[in-house]
């Protein structure tokens, strides 16, 4: 199984039964394939729906339904649509249960960077900045270190997303929850040691006595 | 009175250097024939208020890579490179807003607010500069409204007093834009009769709109 999908197929076992869910464009999005049997939950795209599901086939894309990529999309039985205020309200009123963002840095106070790398690329924050403020809850999905530098670092160098603390970081080595205490190591992926994860973070992790392996999605 | 003009017309209304709402998502829900006629129109120094700039030959993206655009208000400029190029270069100004707190903004200008009080943003580069604001234990940053000399919005359906209904995720800002505008331009996919949309399906109500054209060239 590849790096991408394993994260995602761990990620999915957070989601429960009639939770509002917003996946980011790039590895959060294939969390919607793993979801666990009898899971059903509601996607919201920040564009302006909840009730997004895969284009039902070939051929049955429509020109006025996409995701926040731009990319076509269909939508289940009881899909509703609206304007990008009432979408946001949802998101930053406390209506969201869970965001699963990609992250490019997350310091030991369980801060996430992940719109700009100065000097270097600006796309700008779009609905991240509001997702990660305003979400019941907060995942972020990313490989754990990118071209060999750890993604975990003590204090962030890049542009925060925002200060609130996110709830869980999920990569293809660990599963870390950020907590008062610091960073906590709650599992190690398959084959994978304590020491794996600790040689590949640049932050401070706390480790219990049992760190177990992670669970997967079928 | 049917306010359905001549493309031709309606856009020449816009001088440059105007501030324009473009309503879309991606080029989602933008207008594209009002975009086409600004480049036969060859418009100059637009400032453009909208989510983002699209891919360099979708929606606004295209009005991007004609330099038409002095200033871009938008939450992400990340899927157009030449936008990113013309930030970097120093040709385009470029103001980078988180996407609620330009839904809000937007709306703010439309609904007679001042701006809102929103908890996004604090703590980043985006309170740069401006008012930080507790209100029971909560601190919020005070984000100022937005309005525009023109919006350039998308609409599904029009009837010929100018109702509006959207559809999908084309809806996104336009009923937010067609309220904080001067000037609203209006590109439906069709126009029908007045009587045709029922009231409840009515998204922005007819007094909003001041020109209306229709998406394939059928209507003027």
């Amino acid at each position: 199984m590849d790096e991408k999908t394993l994260i995602a197929k761990r990620v999915a076992l957070e989601l429960r039964p009639g939770n509002l869910v917003n996946l980011g464009i790039g590895l959060p999005t294939m969390v919607a394939a793993h979801l666990p049997a009898g899971v059903n939950v509601f996607f919201q795209s920040e564009n302006g729906i909840i009730g997004m599901a895969p284009v039902p086939e070939p051929g049955a894309e429509n020109e006025d339904l996409s995701d926040a990529g731009g990319s076509p999309i269909g939508a289940v039985p009881g899909a509703a649509s609206f304007d990008s205020a009432m979408s946001f309200g949802l998101i930053r009123g406390g209506h969201l249960d869970v965001t699963v963002l990609g992250g490019l840095q997350i310091d030991e106070e369980g801060r996430l960077a992940n719109w700009m790398v100065p000097g270097k690329m600006v796309p700008g924050m779009g609905g991240a900045m509001d997702l990660v403020s305003g979400a019941k809850r907060v995942i972020v999905a990313m490989q754990h270190s990118a071209k060999g530098t750890p993604k975990i670092v003590k204090r962030c160098e890049l542009p925060l997303t925002s200060v609130r603390r996110v709830d869980l970081i999920v990569t293809e080595l660990a599963v870390i929850e950020p907590t008062d205490k610091g960073l906590v190591l709650r599992e190690v992926a398959p084959g994978v040691t304590v020491a794996d994860v600790l040689a590949q973070t640049g932050a401070e992790l706390i480790v219990p006595s049992a760190v177990p392996t992670m669970p997967l999605a079928a | 009175m049917s306010k359905v003009r001549k493309l031709e017309d309606t856009v020449a209304m816009i001088p440059d250097g105007a501030v324009l709402m473009i309503g879309g998502f991606m080029g989602v829900g933008t207008p594209p024939r009002l975009i086409e006629e600004l480049l036969r129109q060859n418009k100059r120094g637009l400032t453009v208020i909208a989510n983002d700039t699209a891919r360099p030959a979708v929606g606004i993206g295209r009005l991007i890579a004609a330099k038409a655009v002095r200033k871009v208000i938008a939450s992400h400029i990340g899927t157009n490179p030449e936008t990113q190029r013309q930030m970097i270069a120093g040709e385009t100004e470029v103001e980078l807003v988180p996407q609620g707190t330009l839904a809000e903004r937007v709306r703010a200008g439309g609904f007679g607010l001042g701006g809102v009080l929103t908890p996004t943003g604090v703590g980043t580069v985006v309170e740069d500069g401006k008012q930080r604001i507790e209100l029971d234990g909560t601190v919020y940053l005070l984000e100022r409204a937005l309005k525009a000399d023109f919006a350039l919005i998308a609409a599904k359906r029009a009837d010929y007093l100018g109702n509006l209904e959207y559809a999908l995720t084309a809806r996104n800002f336009n009923p937010l834009m067609a309220m904080a505008a001067e000037t609203v331009i209006v590109e439906a996919e069709d126009i029908v009769p007045v009587g045709v949309i029922p009231p409840d399906s009515v998204v922005t109500p007819n007094v909003l709109v001041d020109c209306l054209v229709a998406k394939e060239h059928r209507h003027g």
